[in-house]
């Protein structure tokens, strides 16, 4: 009788537990931006702002920017926050995403061991740099991934009129930005990453900036809307809401001045209203 | 070597200062672990029963079937269930894609076959006309089922804290299916990844530690209930 | 004549496995009160025909009636089911204590806790396990495991009750005890029983009836002494213990008594038999007596035959002694007897048996 008891009063107890979040289906959206735009921090900001002033529940599904376009493109989700100028293009042209809006920037960065085997140092071209790795054979960790950083590279390597993929100093991890870092910094091998990942990382890499500040360099980001046309499921009202918030001054003033305490200088740069050509000059 | 006593005193901190997001977490995984864990059971030990005693043709397959279910990857049911979940997918309708329900219903689908092919096993093992012997005492269907039942405790047990530790420990479907989503649909396993990934290695350290120490607590019960002696 | 309905009747009873026929039993009637036995060699059907009766395996074919009244799955087997009560050779006791053991045949049927707790007690004590009420089921012996399956099946006061060779695997002295208190015990409460076994001292000792099963059939039903004296074939002769089975022709005929010739000897038997025909002699071996070579006086045995043994197997309690005499002959000695006669291998012996005593079972 005592055991019918206790067992009657756990499964009770286990009801209570059970079924957490069956509710939470209200307003909702689903953005879908990289990981290395998530793991900045920066929408661990923004987002909490946009949630308490709109009401709507934004789930970030943080995957590349590859994966994030591939998803709009199935209205899998309803807006994108993404860094892949090429791509998004593309996805625009096919008529998958509207509203293209610029948001922010910031940059790329070449960094890489601190005995500079390759001698990159200070240069400041990038498509000279990534010969110099190249001629030198030095190690070159790739993101792999189809993510903007990815693409960024690609584009770089091909500048260059250097094939790197199969040479033995190239490697792809297939990894996030973070975790590739780590990889670089324990082989000692040169990578591109983008400046806030790696100051974010800085006190447990052994790696160091080498080569920043060209214009090929900057990664800009956009935040577009999926088009309704296509996909009548997407949360239009909801997409344009985030999209417009994105580039209120009220969100790029927060952007202006983020990281700035925590890194010594601001992770990002507001950029909306202007346009692309403008930027880096 | 000092990045995992990091780790350690790092996990004992979080646990002390009650960190509020790791509690969140926490309480999430044991929330969704534990109602799949629920789910498999309901219906891997009524299945598993049932094929154990009936006969019908086919049977061998079936059986055949679930034991091939028992070593079905995760990470591929998690793909078929996003895939199925997705908001243009058959099921999209539900609305339930990154939520903490799709990743519950990922985690039942990898444990049920687990617990049902355990079951089964089980109720075969016992003596063959043990089945005959209580129907002989009069007893219903259902009683008879919940006397097998109760006899095979001990293996049926083993069973349900196989397909716990199967989802409690389980990553890759989460992910896919939850999104990782902070507050919401973030659990301490694919909290691990991403700040693995992030290179916060000493806050993902802690989460491990976190997690072993939970899954241990919770089999710790299980055991107790499965091992508990008759007086003398 | 008022005949009293039996408690269980069985009309064309046919159970089928894997396409073959395994049990056949055109008709069969228990009486109220009594107790019945199978006997039959492994694979006679007899666990077959006990679990047909009790409504745990469906049978292929016929019908089963208690009490008058057709048991059908119309209204749930378990209701017929819960009026009887099953022993396997196998205790099958439930991972728990003797007490919860015995009664969970209540529990199942819903009775309070404390009727519950009386009917144990008693049914405890009528096996002599009362000090065993607390223990756990896996910490007993398989005597007292057996009781306890006893006390089990007691406890819900079955109408009829199974035993399937419930003695089976335990020990002789283990066996004997056991069987001398169910005997107390069904006397006490006249339950109706069928009690399957291949020992057939254990039928002899226990039953009103006996039934001899070969292949899924009854062969012969009857009282004790009528199935062991009388057996109406050859099978059935050699399963309850007739040792001497000889084939002869008759050649000569008087009045109620014959010769006939075995093996080129003649003997002497009694019945109601043609000349020329072919008849089988069941001599039982209790039946045969030896003597010395040279007889000493006339016997009232008609049929005495010099013989040599061939061997002296020991059986326990006595010896059997197979003997050549022209045709083979068996005879069952005491030990006493083995050393007053000097009986051994080789040694050449008179047998002599009585023409009343041998069974004869006419070739059909």
């Amino acid at each position: 009788m005592q055991k019918k008891r206790i067992t009657c009063l756990g499964m009770i107890i286990c009801l209570i537990f059970i079924f957490p979040s069956l509710c939470g289906a209200q307003k909702s959206i689903i953005l879908a931006t990289t990981t290395s735009t998530q793991d900045s921090g920066l929408l661990d900001v923004l987002i909490p702002v946009f949630e308490k002033k709109t009401g709507y529940f934004v789930k970030t599904i943080a995957v590349g920017s590859g994966q994030a376009m591939a998803m709009g493109q199935k209205g899998e989700a309803d807006v994108l926050l993404v860094h892949s100028p090429a791509a998004e293009k593309k996805f625009i042209a096919e008529g998958y995403g509207v509203n293209r809006r610029l948001v922010m920037h910031n940059d790329y960065i070449v960094v890489g061991p601190a005995k500079d085997p390759a001698k990159i140092k200070g240069m400041k071209v990038s498509t000279e740099a990534f010969k110099k790795i190249a001629g030198a054979g030095a190690l070159f960790l790739s993101r792999g991934d189809n993510s903007g950083t990815h693409s960024k590279e690609k584009a770089i390597w091909k500048a260059s009129g250097i094939k790197p993929e199969g040479k033995k100093w190239y490697q792809e991890t297939g990894l996030g930005m973070g975790q590739t870092l780590n990889v670089a910094s324990e082989k000692n091998g040169y990578t591109l990453a983008d400046r806030g990942t790696y100051l974010a990382l800085k006190k447990n890499l052994r790696l160091e900036i080498l080569m920043e500040g060209d214009a090929i360099l900057l990664n800009i980001y956009h935040v577009i809307e999926v088009n309704p046309a296509k996909w009548p499921k997407v949360n239009a009202a909801g997409a344009k809401a985030f999209a417009d918030f994105m580039v209120s001054k009220e969100v790029q003033d927060v952007v202006k001045t983020f990281g700035g305490e925590k890194f010594g200088s601001p992770l990002f740069f507001p950029d909306a209203g202007k346009q692309e050509e403008e930027l880096g000059k | 070597m000092d990045l995992i006593l990091e780790g350690i005193l790092k996990a004992f901190y979080l646990l002390v200062t009650f960190d509020p997001e790791v509690i969140k977490i926490t309480f999430l995984s044991l929330q969704v672990s534990g109602s799949a864990t629920l789910i498999s059971l309901l219906i891997g030990i009524s299945i598993g029963t049932m094929v154990a005693l009936a006969e019908f043709p086919g049977r061998r397959f079936v059986v055949s079937l679930i034991n091939t279910g028992m070593g079905l990857p995760p990470v591929v049911v998690g793909l078929f269930v996003t895939i199925f979940l997705w908001r243009n997918g058959p099921l999209g309708f539900l609305g339930v894609l990154y939520t903490p329900t799709a990743m519950i219903i990922a985690q039942a689908i990898i444990a049920t076959p687990i617990v049902m092919g355990i079951s089964l096993a089980a109720i075969q093992a016992l003596p063959k006309n043990l089945r005959l012997q209580i129907l002989a005492l009069g007893a219903t269907r259902f009683q008879m089922v919940w006397i097998l039942v109760k006899e095979a405790k001990l293996p049926l047990l083993a069973g349900v804290m196989a397909g716990f530790g199967g989802v409690i420990s389980e990553v890759g479907a989460s992910i896919m299916v939850g999104g990782n989503i902070k507050g919401y649909s973030r659990l301490l396993t694919t909290a691990t990844v991403m700040e693995t990934s992030r290179g916060n290695f000493d806050i993902a350290i802690a989460l491990g530690i976190i997690l072993l120490l939970l899954a241990y607590f919770i089999n710790l019960i299980l055991t107790n209930i499965q091992q508990r002696e008759r007086p003398r | 004549m008022n005949v009293p309905a039996p408690i269980l009747e069985v009309d064309g009873l046919k159970v089928r496995k894997g396409g073959a026929l395994v049990l056949d039993i055109p008709s069969l009637r228990l009486e109220e009160g009594e107790m019945l036995s199978l006997i039959g060699p492994n694979g006679a059907g007899k666990t077959t025909l006990l679990q047909a009766l009790a409504c745990l395996i469906k049978p292929s074919q016929g019908e089963l009636f208690f009490k008058e009244k057709i048991v059908s799955s119309n209204h749930g087997l378990f209701q017929y089911r819960r009026r009887l009560a099953m022993v396997f050779q196998e205790p099958l006791l439930f991972d728990t204590t003797v007490f919860e053991n015995v009664s969970s045949g209540l529990k199942i049927r819903g009775l309070k806790r404390a009727e519950i707790g009386k009917k144990v007690a008693e049914n405890l004590e009528r096996f002599g396990i009362l000090h065993l009420v607390h223990r756990s089921a896996r910490k007993i012996s398989g005597g007292e495991a057996q009781r306890v399956a006893l006390a089990r099946a007691f406890a819900t006061q079955p109408e009829v009750l199974f035993l399937d060779e419930p003695f089976a695997s335990l020990d002789p002295p283990t066996r004997e005890s056991l069987i001398d208190d169910l005997e107390r015990v069904l006397r006490q409460t006249g339950t109706t029983t069928i009690f399957a076994t291949h020992d057939r001292m254990e039928a002899l000792r226990l039953s009103d009836r006996v039934a001899v099963m070969n292949r899924g059939r009854i062969l012969q039903i009857g009282p004790p002494p009528e199935v062991m004296n009388q057996p109406l074939d050859e099978f059935v002769a050699s399963f309850v213990g007739v040792e001497t089975i000889l084939t002869g022709r008759v050649s000569k005929k008087d009045k109620g008594s014959f010769l006939a010739s075995v093996m080129g000897h003649e003997v002497e038997a009694v019945g109601e038999v043609e000349l020329g025909e072919t008849v089988v002699f069941c001599i039982r071996p209790e039946n045969v007596t030896l003597s010395p070579s040279s007889p000493k006086g006339a016997t009232s045995a008609r049929n005495v035959f010099t013989g040599k043994i061939e061997k002296v197997i020991p059986m326990g309690l006595f010896y059997k002694v197979q003997l050549q005499c022209g045709f083979p002959l068996v005879a069952y000695v005491t030990g006493h007897s083995l050393e007053d006669l000097e009986l051994r291998e080789g040694k050449e012996v008179v047998a002599s048996f009585k023409a009343t005593s041998i069974h004869i079972v006419r070739k059909k």
